[in-house]
């Protein structure tokens, strides 16, 4: 029994060193941001300062590749979504020969080096001239985004009970009737999320979008570009907005969620 | 095919449904990554050249990794690196995963998850950013080794490859995670317990209960650091210096600096190929089915 309880301590307290690991460097960027350094750094400690994130506010060119990233997010929104949501409704209805191959393909995109799946859209498009830019990007990231959609969309779909929709067909509904009052009210906390993901992937997207960007920077290559050249705090500004707002976003999820759990409970 | 999405869909629907679908996996996923393969069996020729008598197929853009010695030693590097990075990942992960999935109680397991997810939203540059400022030459890692006196001098973290493998473990490990808190998740705890009421250890319970139950999760984790690591261009770009160059960066030069795209496909699709290599070597070695990855 002692072993035991010796080996629950050790493992807290490798949860508890693995989270430091997991937090200590986001926080240690934080910090730099206040620091009053040239470079970002902690140490060593130069006094508080608020003047990055001024310097952030008037960097010009941020603002341009915010603005890119949030188009090109957006275009990958409309056209990854619906096509996830097509693949997720044809695996849930097709049986047959060749339904894993048409699985496996469908997948295929998210075992692909990111940089590979950016190669081979830039490479096809050039045989219709069209050069890297907004719209290639927009292509490059839903080869890949669209499938995360079909699985979260899949995921759902798998729980469905499909009588629900005989029931609404035998009563005399049309088969679009059915689908728009039946499946996609079904579907929509799924599609939400899927949207969300969906935004967030393009969003950070590196890889596959430095390869069909042309001239297009967004915001992600932006940061990228500036810590390997004229790298300073307003970086680390950006950064620390960044994961601010996702910090913020998760707290709201979890509430949201513990009170869904709440009212389904009570 | 089309018989049953019409019966459940109606015929208009269902045309979408497919039309869709052949957009996205004809245009986007099966002809381009074909036009990148005939692309790498080409010559790179001028314009005007291109349907004449030099445009005829040949393995030469291949051979020039194997007559090249840097680019060998880079693409092998590339391989072992992404393969030791796979496995510290595996190391790190199980424990956090499984203490997620059966040791702690649900409510500590949802905080512990809703932690783990906010650095998976921050993006790959920002966690790769924020390893370059604990890793710099003057940074804080330097400073406090120094003030421990476990240093002399400072040490040039970010000058080798040790800064990559770091950077990539961290930026990686939710990836190996969560497919295996997933798969023991599912694991009747009941079977933990009778284990070990009759009698096994517990490196017995994991090697021959838990482990065997968890090994789908393993294997996308591993498929999926694996392939994350070996296409990574962001955090060699950030942690890594000239000297500690990634086949990733090879590619990235061959299409923007060298100009010859039709050597940065045949590159690109050994980086392609060497991914499907380990996907096929992971599914022997844990028995798993294309089906059971990535679900």
């Amino acid at each position: 029994m002692r072993s035991e309880t010796m080996l629950r301590w050790s493992i807290r307290f490798y949860i508890g060193v693995f989270f430091l690991y997991l937090f200590t460097p986001l926080i240690i960027m934080g910090l730099a941001t206040f620091n009053d350094s040239r470079f970002p750094t902690v140490s060593p400690w130069k006094g508080f300062t608020l003047k990055w994130f001024s310097a952030l506010a008037e960097d010009g060119a941020m603002w341009h590749a915010l603005w890119i990233s949030v188009i090109v997010a957006i275009g990958v929104l409309v056209v990854a979504v619906p096509i996830g949501i097509c693949c997720a409704l044809f695996l849930s209805t097709f049986q047959g020969r060749g339904k894993t191959f048409l699985y496996s393909l469908m997948m295929s995109p998210l075992l692909t080096p990111g940089v590979i799946v950016g190669i081979s859209t830039l490479i096809f498009w050039k045989g219709f001239s069209v050069s890297g830019g907004v719209m290639l990007t927009v292509i490059a990231q839903t080869t890949f985004i669209a499938a995360y959609v079909m699985l979260m969309v899949l995921a759902r779909l798998q729980r469905f009970d499909r009588t629900l929709e005989n029931a609404a067909l035998s009563l005399g509904a049309t088969q679009w009737q059915t689908f728009r009052r039946i499946l996609l009210p079904y579907l929509k906390p799924a599609i939400i999320s899927a949207a969300g993901i969906a935004f967030l992937q393009s969003f950070e997207n590196y890889n596959t979008t430095l390869f069909v960007k042309g001239y297009d920077t967004t915001l992600t290559v932006y940061i990228a570009s500036k810590v390997r050249t004229g790298l300073t705090p307003a970086v680390n500004a950006l950064g620390l907005v960044m994961i601010s707002i996702t910090v913020i976003l998760a707290i709201v999820y979890e509430i949201k969620r513990r009170r869904e759990q709440q009212s389904m409970s009570g | 095919m089309f018989s049953q999405l019409k019966a459940r869909f109606g015929s208009s629907l269902a045309v979408g449904i497919l039309g869709m679908i052949a957009i996205w996996l004809l245009g986007m996923v099966i002809l381009p990554q074909l036009l990148m393969v005939d692309y790498s069996f080409r010559p790179n020729l001028f314009p005007s050249e291109i349907g004449g008598p030099k445009d005829v197929y040949s393995l030469g853009n291949y051979e020039t990794l194997f007559s090249n010695l840097i680019h060998l030693k880079i693409f092998l590097k590339t391989i072992w690196s992404s393969v030791l990075v796979t496995v510290l990942t595996l190391l790190v992960s199980y424990p956090i995963a499984f203490y997620l999935a059966k040791v702690a109680t649900p409510r500590q397991a949802a905080f512990c998850l809703l932690l783990l997810v906010i650095p998976f939203w921050i993006n790959e540059i920002l966690r790769t950013f924020a390893w370059y400022i604990i890793l710099a030459y003057k940074g804080p890692l330097n400073a406090m080794l120094l003030g421990m006196g476990v240093i002399d001098r400072p040490i040039r973290f970010l000058s080798g490859d040790g800064g990559v493998l770091i950077g990539m473990v961290y930026a990686y490990i939710l990836f190996m995670i969560f497919p295996i808190y997933n798969a023991i998740e599912s694991l009747d705890t009941n079977q933990v317990k009778a284990a070990r009421n009759l009698g096994a250890g517990w490196i017995r319970t994991h090697w021959r209960v838990i482990i065997p139950h968890a090994k789908p999760g393993i294997a996308t984790g591993c498929i999926m650091t694996f392939m994350l690591a070996a296409g990574s261009y962001a955090v060699p770009s950030l942690l890594g210096s000239p000297g500690s160059r990634w086949f990733t960066q090879i590619i990235y030069n061959w299409f923007f600096e060298g100009g010859d795209w039709n050597q940065g496909a045949a590159y690109a699709f050994l980086l392609l190929i060497i991914c499907i290599g380990f996907i096929a070597l992971v599914m022997r070695i844990f028995k798993v089915g294309l089906g059971d990855i990535a679900k």
